[in-house]
């Protein structure tokens, strides 16, 4: 009751500053969005936002930069955001992808927001118009309420989010649809036009909406797919020429639902396993490559004994479940560690250097990574490392001294945050490697091995007692 | 060496090895074999589970292990583990052998020094072997020094495989055995070595070698009785030497000096009346060199003898009465009840439930013995009359060994690891001795035949032998019949020792394995599961009351502070638990807030069958609280003196908090198909209280298989 009237109140002094600043705010008022269509998926914990633009130019001048508004818990929570633009008629579309940077409006907005511009390819002319698609993943943005459910209890989760979509633009004509994983909501703010189907909502439309209007909503419904969130997730990618690139994936795994409160049965869990802990989860899948060989999945304590590998020609796929089921809080840490050909990841490109080709990102499907370390070892004795990844991350390098190691290994690591399924995509760290270092842990060994014999030799040849 | 062959003849000559050459090759080859054998015969753990430590013991060792290459010697030394004996804490460094641990940092050191990239936890695993390894060397020196280099080898062999050693060394029984086998017979070896040689040297090496087995087990005492007492032996015989004098004081006194650098022992070689046989012989000895001294100068028997009665009256009477001093003002503290109990058997069972409660310190049964001697157990008498026949200080040391420790052996189980050297000693001098008569029976047939006398000394024997062979034409054939007898026997031993290892000593019991419906193996892991659950999703802080054989796990698998554990040192706080336990519940809360716990755990075997859990132990909780605090008494747990747990248990049973906790909810399950729900497979009954309701503790974790259940303790109620 009371975050409803505290909504209403926040609506109505938002209403109220709207109005004073209307007139007097001036962002880049060429473009006026004709149609907008918002559809937002909230069936996992990580929310997918479509939104669909269809942008006119009504300035005088071409112009090339389209902006677009998020309030700052939402930038908090962005994990990706993503622009295509679509071109060609109805059936024929094709669409490029478009480069969004974020930006910062040198004059004050009415209303707290970040914003980020999205390039267009073309510049837009005056009075043409264009189809704008944009995504927005959001991660950690369902906030679980009650924040504490016991066992036998299923997870209600609020969305907040505003049913005008938030813009520096004139906006003509907007819908949002609101899909929820299942029909069960306990409740929505409703601004009307307002039409619950289903599992969906549908907020609009809404015609003629001047710029930073907005009309916060929230949506109190039952989620009760898994939030297994890594916290954290070291994957170390060792690379041998003698043919092997070992991978030693670290997790931190927790269950980032609501938390577990009181008794944890093991007799409801056992023999009521529908109405009992549906939040909770125990099997985690992870799509390996394939090929893939010596799995080995353990912890701080030893080996992990319930996980399955199913391998074929294309993928592998490993089946892991935690030692203990995952409650709301829960945590668990784990090792996953693989090997793989060399021939399939290491390549060698047309100035004499050597890259691997790899994936960037959290085999485990459907994971959200809050904080993604990549360490690639390079072989001893490599030199000029450079990383190419698609997305930006912090990069350095640091050194590591593996079996027989003299000088140490080169480790380029890559860091990323927030980290979504959707950027999964390959990365190229690319170096210089003379194969005579190959050979010189074999030498190595050899010669300490001959050094060994030679003093068996001389001790059982040479005298050493004083008497004679 | 020192010229070039000049053609390919000569160079095949140069290859071409002497006799002497060969059997070297050949000792030095069978050597490294055995070195090699004795490694991997204890890896099958490994192989069919994975490179962990086992059990309960090897959990400190690791987690102090890991906290001294974490943290270096120093803090380790002065370690104030405030997670175990909450809220009493242990002093880490002050109560522990360090031997083991420094021995595993000092080889991980190594390897990473030599760039192995080797995690703590693989050397830890795989010192037992490596030392088993020694262990294996050192025995060839050993039978090669008390017999000959034949008998040696043959030890060498016995050892590598015998079940009564391999049962404590295999890879991941990371305990304080392991390491204390190889120490013990090295210092015996050395000493032995010394005694022999009367050499200075030796005798130095002995006091380190002793040093080390101080460091590393509370065996030693072993050591420093069995010594003296060897000593003493030989003074009664009339065997005593100067090299004898030289050996064992040079050993004792450095020896002891050495081990007062101990904590743990500190000043126990003067103050302790378990090391006082070896003051006492150390007296006797500077006594007798004396006598020896003053028999030296005097020329007159009579007077001698005269001054014999009398110095021997005195040395005697003063020993006594600083012996007697000692004890009444309680400089020298008396025995301990575990030296009470070796020597009396009986002794714990009265007076230590304690020391009673643990299997391993039951008196050893007979098929105990065959299962971890088999074949060895006919030869060890067998050894011994040949050590009798060729009694020298060398024979008669392991003539005492092997009695004293087959003694102890009977008393405890866990002993006979310390009678497995002796035994296989002994033994293989009986195959050795055996295999050689036999085999020199046969040879100077065929010599006497061929060749007549080779040989200078061999001749006269051979030919005498021939003379012999006919008077008994069959002798050739019994004699190969024997050999072969010897070597099926052998066989049998190997192949029994392989079995035995595969199938009784190579489990981690952390994680038990079962054959399931089809065919297939099926794991319970569920210690693992339940000590990481402990770790993960428990407060940093939180305190886990658990009967003491699982605190070393709770420690170091689960991170989580403990009441009790394994080091058994303070009976009164274990006895609490053991009363908290063994009450009801709302008496028992009162105990467990005042311990500040915060969790419960129990192990519990009735859906899986797994027969060593607490309801098992129970007993013996109610025995060692009630032994402490009389309001438990054992007969109101049993009715008629039996001890059930189905509807027709003690009252008493039925609702204290072991019975709560182990039961809760257990009424609603069904375990086995065909029987009613609440069915106990591990104790094949329908429980009796089926209604368990609690009210101070909630369930807050049990394991998929029921194996470990925790409880939180829920606070207190509001007082409105």
């Amino acid at each position: 009751m009371e975050a409803w009237i505290r909504a209403r109140v926040t609506l109505a002094l938002t209403l109220f500053a709207l109005l004073f600043f209307v007139s007097r705010s001036s962002p880049p008022r060429q473009f006026v969005i004709s149609n907008a269509e918002r559809r937002i998926d909230l069936s996992s914990h990580i929310i997918n936002v479509h939104l669909t633009l269809k942008v006119e130019n009504t300035g005088t001048r071409p112009a090339s930069e389209v902006v677009l508004a998020l309030t700052p818990t939402e930038v908090d929570h962005l994990a990706m955001v993503d622009a295509l633009a679509i071109k060609g008629k109805q059936k024929k579309t094709t669409s490029v992808r478009l480069e969004v940077k974020p930006t910062e409006l040198p004059d004050a907005p009415p209303i707290d927001a970040k914003y980020f511009t999205i390039y267009l390819a073309d510049p837009l002319n005056s009075g043409e118009s264009t189809t704008l698609e944009v995504l927005y993943v959001f991660m950690h943005f369902l906030e679980p309420f009650p924040a504490e459910i016991a066992q036998s209890e299923s997870q209600l989760v609020f969305y907040h989010d505003t049913a005008l979509i938030l813009s520096p633009y004139h906006i003509k004509q907007q819908t949002t649809f609101i899909k929820t994983p299942s029909t069960k909501v306990e409740s929505f703010i409703r601004v009307e036009p307002t039409n619950r189907v289903g599992t969906e909502i549908k907020y609009g439309p809404y015609e003629d909406c001047p710029p930073y209007t907005i009309s916060p909503i929230h949506v109190h419904f039952e989620n009760n797919s898994p939030f297994a969130v890594v916290e954290e997730l070291v994957q170390e990618i060792e690379i041998s020429h003698w043919g092997n690139i070992q991978v030693t994936e670290h997790y931190t795994l927790v269950h980032a639902g609501a938390r577990h409160k009181g008794v944890f049965s093991r007799v409801d869990y056992q023999s009521r396993q529908f109405s009992n802990g549906a939040s909770s989860f125990r099997y985690l899948l992870a799509r390996l490559p394939a090929r893939v060989h010596s799995v080995y999945y353990r912890d701080e304590i030893g080996n992990i004994s319930s996980s399955h590998l199913r391998t074929n020609s294309l993928k592998s796929e490993l089946e892991i479940e935690p030692r203990y089921p995952l409650f709301g809080g829960w945590k668990a840490t784990f090792v996953i560690g693989y090997g793989l050909p060399l021939q399939d990841f290491l390549f060698e490109s047309s100035d004499d250097k050597r890259y691997l080709n790899f994936t960037f990102g959290c085999p485990l499907i459907g994971m959200v990574v809050d904080k993604l370390t990549i360490k690639v070892v390079l072989p001893e004795g490599s030199t000029d490392p450079s990383p190419v990844v698609p997305f930006p991350v912090e990069h350095r390098l640091e050194a590591k001294y593996s079996s027989l190691d003299v000088i140490g290994r080169t480790v380029v690591v890559l860091e990323k945050k927030n980290f979504v399924p959707m950027h999964n995509s390959h990365f190229q760290v690319y170096y210089t490697f003379n194969p005579i270092f190959m050979l010189a842990e074999p030498l190595m060994l050899a010669s300490a091995f001959f050094m060994f014999f030679v003093a068996c030799v001389a001790y059982i040849h040479i005298d050493l007692s004083i008497r004679k | 060496m020192a010229t070039m062959p000049a053609s390919a003849s000569d160079l095949f000559k140069s290859f071409k090895l002497k006799t002497k050459q060969q059997e070297l090759l050949i000792r030095v080859s069978i050597l490294c074999l055995v070195y090699i054998l004795a490694f991997i015969t204890r890896l099958f753990s490994v192989l069919r589970y994975e490179s962990m430590i086992h059990e309960f013991d090897p959990y400190f060792n690791y987690r102090t292990t890991l906290y001294l290459t974490e943290n270096g010697f120093y803090d380790f030394w002065n370690w104030f583990d405030y997670e175990s004996w909450y809220p009493l804490g242990r002093i880490v460094g002050g109560t522990l052998y360090p031997g083991l641990m420094v021995t595993a940092v000092l080889i991980y050191r190594i390897l990473r020094f030599l760039r192995f990239a080797v995690h703590i936890r693989e050397v830890c695993v795989l010192t037992a072997p490596f030392f088993a390894s020694n262990t294996t060397l050192v025995a060839y020196f050993f039978g090669k020094e008390i017999w000959d280099s034949g008998a040696g080898l043959v030890a060498a062999i016995l050892i590598a495989i015998c079940p009564g050693y391999i049962s404590r060394s295999v890879a991941g029984s990371y305990d304080n055995e392991g390491v204390a086998i190889f120490a013990l017979l090295f210092t015996f070896y050395v000493f032995v070595k010394a005694v022999n040689t009367g050499s200075l040297a030796w005798s130095l090496a002995s006091a380190f070698g002793y040093f080390y087995m101080v460091s590393a087990w509370g065996g030693y005492v072993f050591i420093i009785n069995l010594i003296p007492l060897y000593v003493l032996v030989l003074l009664i015989t009339g065997r005593y030497s100067m090299r004898l004098y030289v050996a064992y004081n040079c050993m004792y006194i450095l020896g002891m000096l050495l081990a007062m650098q101990i904590r743990f022992v500190g000043f126990q070689h003067v103050q302790s009346g378990e090391h006082m046989a070896a003051m006492g012989v150390f007296f006797l000895m500077q006594v007798f060199y004396f006598l020896d001294w003053v028999k030296h100068m005097l020329s007159d028997t009579k007077l001698f003898q005269a001054f014999l009665r009398i110095t021997v009256t005195c040395a005697v009477a003063v020993g006594g009465i600083a012996l007697g001093l000692g004890m009444v003002s309680g400089y020298i503290s008396p025995w301990t009840g575990r030296f009470y109990s070796l020597l009396d058997p009986t002794y714990a069972k009265d007076h230590i439930p304690i020391i009673a409660s643990v299997s391993e310190h039951q008196p050893t049964a007979w098929s105990s013995f065959m299962f971890d001697f088999h074949i060895l157990l006919f030869l060890f008498p067998a050894g011994l009359y040949f050590c009798f026949k060729r009694l020298s200080d060398a024979t008669i040391f392991i003539v005492m060994y092997g009695l004293t420790s087959m003694y102890f052996a009977g008393v405890m189980v866990r002993l006979i690891l310390v009678a497995t050297p002796a035994v296989c000693l002994i033994s293989a001098i009986a195959v050795s001795a055996t295999v050689k008569n036999l085999t020199v029976l046969l040879r100077s047939k065929n010599k006497v035949v061929q060749t007549g006398s080779t040989k200078g000394s061999g001749g006269s024997k051979s030919s005498s032998k021939a003379l012999l062979d006919q008077s008994q034409p069959f002798q050739k054939n019994g004699a190969i019949a024997l050999l072969f007898g010897a070597f099926y026997l052998l066989s049998r031993y190997a192949t029994h020792c392989t079995w035995v290892t595969s199938e009784a000593y190579s489990s981690p019991s952390i994680v038990l394995a079962a054959r399931g419906a089809h065919g297939n193996r099926v794991i319970f892991d569920d210690y693992r599961e339940a000590y990481f659950w402990l770790r993960q999703n428990t407060p940093q802080d939180a305190k886990v009351m658990s009967w003491w054989d699982y605190g070393y796990q709770i420690t170091a698998m689960g991170n989580r502070t403990v009441i009790v554990d394994n080091n058994t040192w303070n009976n009164t706080h274990i006895a609490t638990v053991g009363r908290a336990m063994s009450s009801y519940e709302d008496e028992a809360i009162e105990i467990i807030r005042s311990l500040d716990v915060d969790y419960v755990l129990v192990v519990f075997g009735g859906v899986t069958g797994y027969s060593s859990d607490d309801i098992n132990k129970f007993l013996w909780m109610v025995r060692i609280g009630g032994g402490v605090f009389p309001v438990i008494k054992e007969p109101d747990y049993l009715v008629n003196g039996e001890y059930r747990v189905d509807k027709g248990a003690a009252p008493k049973m039925l609702n204290c908090l072991m019975y709560k906790l182990c039961y809760y909810r257990f009424g609603e399950m069904l375990t086995e198909y065909g029987k009613p729900p609440g069915y106990d497979r591990a104790r094949g009954v329908e429980i009796g209280n089926k209604d368990v309701k609690l009210e101070h503790l909630e369930e807050a974790f049990t394991t998929s298989n029921w194996i470990v259940r925790i409880y939180r303790v829920k606070p207190p109620n509001n007082r409105w």
